[in-house]
């Protein structure tokens, strides 16, 4: 009974798993069926999703497996938004892999066994359970940077991913242990009450260990050194992933740990997330400067957008939680929409381009996709009117909101040498005279989706405002 | 006629999208015959606009509130101030794309739609009621602008688009943050509430610092005016007439409808930067106009001075001042967007913006050379014209507070006379020593309706100024109650009673008196 109750509550995870499960024995069966296995895949997320949203029409708040796992509306909320994210890369692979030579059925299984760990990663309320999410999500992780195996960038990249991740998740399970040596349990619960009071330096150590373990599954700065060669190494639609999905989820499980395990010590974590959060954003904006290659520079710009999106952590506050969620939503809108259009920049000759070079004077020979761009970039950027403005308006008013004025002007003022380079690419596409090596685009399916996503950063989004400012906040009060 | 019900504001913000997006769409002809098209229907609003505004009527008038976006107020609404800059923008818009008719054959569905949301945008400013709303509309302007100036703009376009947007964006951040601080103390955006809600006195120094650091660059104030020669230099004719023309006002607008009413001490505390930093820029950028060879950057350099003679005005926390600074800011608006075109008729001709390379074109382009001479004179504020106007009102209620700077501001209206009056001698006057420019033809048609009605206006706002200064009247009264606690006392030290007023309120009764006859 106890069993089935808590299965009842992990019932998205238990379809993705038969899902993949049995997709792995069709691909294993039908190589060629990369496509049918996606469009599967597919379904078995929106599935998932059913299953999240019916949870969340109920709004349980229930614990399984012995406290191992939660299901509350943070946790869904967070894992409808991995399944989005996880879906839409799913939809815009096929064909780019297909004319690199790539696809394969093993793709959308690897992504679905990702979802799986991303989704016991925003419902872990132990130690353990959160490192299995994490561990099985990075292992797909590394595959899928080196998915292109004849490609030698992409070895690297998954090689390059996967010695860095292990370190990161070394010193993850060290903080692990020290908390447990010191607190006497994995729980997050027990940690907290073991916490109140008096905090050694044993607990801190291993506080600190953990968020560093952390800031490396964000990329954050200073632990962000992996994340432009991965993202340019790994193939487009990977990047792609890798930009959304499990940022959606690192985030999501840095803020439970954070707030559940630590919350009642605010003083020991919060300079380690304001240092952590404007080192991200600077070095996020500065080393995008100067970059060459298209996809290093959106590395960049993930680095200083988890930058904005950790100064809502650094509030504590539910205000801030919910800030961070609507940042979050809005950034993987963009961030998504990004590298479709990166995805588009397929040369005349046939093969992919991504250098600045490639697109210069793109508004003349391409303008849909150029403005599409544009707006994508104005977005990231933070001007008004383009929806990326209001993500980083909720997050410094939640910074305003919780006394934090300081970390606000600065991180502010430094999102100005961001709108840089963000700036830099409307210039080459729009000022520069035409290179005009980009084919016309043959690729429905991301032209739909670009569109679709460049609506929803236009001033349209705008709209959505009340609905999502709904929803974070439902989400933020489940770990308050 | 009930204007009320009709959302006036909002259909006048509607109108340019909705033609931008068509303009992305179809033949450069059929582009600019539909921004010409949306610019006339919204000057025709304009004017309703104008003519239901009823100057003792409510303070706020035309008002709208929706709550579509959440925290953003869909709150619209005007006073005097606003109408009569709404005004000066949607007049200037058709006269821009009537500018760019010929000069720009690149792209230009494009740029009509750049143009339009631009219009959009500027409306949006300064019908904004919420505070949230206003810095969109603000900041949003920068993209279009950055385009404009971007694609279509001379030899270093690039290096000043790119100043143009990070100088601005920088300056706005800040402010940016002291909104959101402001909405957490005041509990709401609503900006007519805000006016009335008193801050802290210390608070009120950081915030009406932010404030300043975005309207400061935007006025522009000397340091922070590099920027603008740059853009203007770059920028197209008609980006050059809204830039001078209505963007900067955004900066004077922004002054006067936050820095003032809202922080009153700290305004009265930072007079002497204030002072400090006008009084500089009218004799250093007046001196810098003297030596230009490029016209576009002699008049941008003027634009500086001028903005400055606003910015005392506007600090001077009384009636004439104020009054006098809007009205500076209309007759600017007016008359240095005029200049800029006059500027694109010969350049249009002679594809060169250096002064030497003209002279004498008063043989060959008379009638040229006469709205020349006007938009000229009214720049120097010759009575009779705009200029005068607003630079004399300013410069008298500015004698009641600093009779030092109003000395040293006054400089400024020498200075003008000499630098303006040395461009025109240069263009205008003495030989023909160029052939090529001595074979330009005179103003046709289509520049002839650019430019007439410009003067008209400018001509008209001189010799009766009533007209503009009767919807602003009770606004700048209410502003100056408003600040009237903060009030500084002045150096003038007058033995009788406060004389600028005194004939002023009889020339009001007066005015009420016709105005009562007639009806």
């Amino acid at each position: 009974m106890e069993l089935n109750a808590s299965l009842s509550l992990v019932r998205p995870e238990l379809i993705l798993s038969f899902s993949a499960l049995a997709l792995l024995l069709l691909a294993a069966w039908r190589e060629q069926a990369g496509r049918l296995i996606s469009i599967l895949s597919v379904g078995a997320l929106v599935a998932a999703a059913a299953f999240v949203f019916a949870f969340m029409a109920k709004g349980t708040d229930a614990s399984a497996f012995d406290g191992l796992l939660v299901n509350d509306a943070f946790g869904n909320f967070a894992k409808i938004l991995v399944y989005i994210a996880a879906a839409i890369s799913l939809i815009i692979a096929p064909r780019f892999l297909e004319k690199m030579g790539a696809m394969r059925a093993e793709y959308p299984v690897l992504i679905l066994l990702s979802c799986i760990g991303m989704g016991v990663m925003v419902s872990a309320t132990d130690l353990i359970s959160l490192y299995i999410g994490l561990e099985l999500q990075s292992l797909s992780a590394y595959v899928l940077a080196s998915f292109a195996r004849s490609d030698g960038r992409s070895a690297e990249a998954g090689l390059k991913y996967f010695v860095l991740g292990a370190l990161a998740s070394g010193m993850l399970l060290y903080g692990a242990s020290l908390v447990y040596g010191f607190a006497g349990s994995t729980s997050f619960s027990a940690i907290g009450t073991a916490m109140n009071g008096e905090v050694g330096l044993g607990l801190i150590f291993g506080i600190v260990f953990i968020l560093s373990g952390l800031a490396f599954k964000i990329s954050a700065a200073p632990f962000h050194m992996w994340t432009p060669d991965v993202y340019e190494g790994a193939p487009t639609p990977v990047t792609a992933f890798f930009a959304s999905a499990p940022k959606v989820a690192a985030i999501a499980l840095t803020i439970r740990i954070v707030l559940e395990a630590f919350g009642s010590q605010i003083f020991v974590w919060q300079q380690i997330i304001i240092a952590v959060a404007l080192m991200s954003i600077i070095i996020g904006a500065v080393g995008a400067i100067g970059q060459q290659n298209l996809k290093r520079l959106m590395a960049y710009s993930s680095i200083n957008n988890v930058g904005f999106i950790l100064i809502g952590l650094a509030t504590g506050t539910e205000q801030g939680i919910a800030a961070m969620l609507v940042y979050l939503t809005i950034y993987v809108a963009m961030t998504l929409g990004s590298f479709v259009c990166l995805m588009q920049l397929k040369g005349k000759d046939g093969g992919y381009r991504e250098e600045f070079a490639d697109i210069s004077g793109l508004s003349k020979t391409r303008p849909a996709l150029a403005a599409a761009f544009a707006i994508f970039m104005f977005s990231l950027a933070g001007i008004p009117p383009l929806f990326g403005f209001w993500g980083k308006l909720v997050v410094f008013n939640a910074a305003v909101a919780a006394g934090l004025l300081p970390l606000a002007v600065i991180g502010i003022a430094a999102s100005a040498i961001g709108a840089f380079y963000y700036l830099k690419v409307v210039k080459v596409m729009y000022f520069d005279d035409a290179a005009d090596v980009i084919a016309q685009s043959d690729d429905k399916v991301l032209v739909w989706i670009g569109g679709l996503l460049a609506a929803a950063n236009s001033p349209l989004g705008y709209f959505a405002i009340p609905a999502l400012g709904v929803w974070t906040a439902y989400a933020a009060r489940a770990l308050f | 006629m009930n204007a009320a019900d009709i959302p006036v504001l909002s259909i006048m913000l509607a109108i340019p999208v909705v033609a931008a997006a068509f303009c992305l769409f179809v033949r450069a002809e059929q582009a600019r015959v539909i921004a010409l098209v949306a610019t006339l229907a919204n000057l025709a609003l304009g004017v309703v606009l104008w003519l239901s505004y009823d100057p003792a009527g409510a303070q706020w008038q035309f008002t709208e509130a929706a709550t579509l976006f959440g925290p953003i107020g869909w709150r619209l609404g005007i006073d005097g101030i606003s109408l009569t800059l709404i005004m000066l923008s949607v007049f200037l818009m058709p006269i821009c794309i009537g500018a760019s008719w010929t000069s720009i054959q690149k792209r230009v569905g494009e740029y009509m739609a750049a143009f339009l949301l631009m219009e959009t945008l500027m409306i949006g400013v300064f019908a904004a009621q919420d505070l949230l709303l206003f810095y969109i509309f603000f900041e949003a302007g920068l993209i279009p602008m950055y385009l404009i100036i971007g694609i279509w703009g001379g030899q270093d376009r690039i290096y000043a688009s790119y100043k143009f947007f990070l100088y601005t964006l920088l300056g706005s951040l800040v402010m940016l943050i002291a909104m959101l601080w402001m909405i957490q103390f005041a509990g709401t955006a609503d900006i007519p509430t805000l006016l009335n809600t008193d801050f802290p006195v210390e608070a009120q120094k950081w915030l009406w610092f932010a404030f300043f650091a975005s309207f400061a660059v935007k006025m522009p104030m000397w340091p922070v005016h590099t920027w603008l020669p740059d853009a203007h230099v770059q920028a197209p004719t008609a980006g050059s007439v809204i830039l001078a023309g209505v963007l900067l006002k955004m900066g004077g607008y922004g002054f006067l409808r936050f820095s003032l009413p809202m922080f009153p001490e700290a305004s009265a505390d930072f007079i002497p930067l204030v002072f400090g930093l006008s009084m500089v820029a009218v004799v250093y950028t007046s001196l810098v106009a003297l030596v230009q060879q490029d016209m576009k950057k002699l008049i941008a350099y003027s634009s500086v001075a001028h903005m400055a003679i606003v910015t005392i005005g506007l600090f001077t926390f009384n009636q004439q001042g104020i009054e006098g600074a809007i009205i500076v800011m209309l007759s600017h608006g007016l008359v240095s967007g005029a200049l800029f075109l006059c500027v694109g008729v010969i350049y249009d001709r002679l594809h060169t913006r250096d002064i030497s390379r003209y002279g004498g074109l008063s043989i060959n382009m008379p009638k040229y050379a006469l709205l020349f001479m006007l938009f000229t004179m009214a720049s120097v504020g010759l009575p009779g014209t705009s200029g005068f106007v607003g630079e004399f009102l300013s410069l008298a209620g500015a004698y009641k507070v600093s009779t030092w700077a109003t000395l040293i501001a006054t400089t400024g209206i020498i200075l003008g006379a000499g630098y303006m009056l040395y461009l025109y001698r240069r263009i205008a006057f003495g030989p023909q020593v160029n052939a090529d420019a001595a074979a330009m033809s005179d103003v046709n048609g289509r520049e002839m309706w650019l430019l007439a009605p410009i003067a008209v206006v400018v001509l008209w706002m001189g010799v009766y100024p009533e007209t503009f200064l009767a919807p602003i009247r009770r606004d700048v009264a209410t502003i100056v109650a408003r600040v009237e606690r903060a009030a500084p006392a002045g150096d003038s030290k007058l033995k009788l009673e406060d004389p600028t007023t005194a004939p002023y309120r009889v020339v009001h009764g007066l005015k009420k008196n016709m105005a009562e006859g007639s009806h």
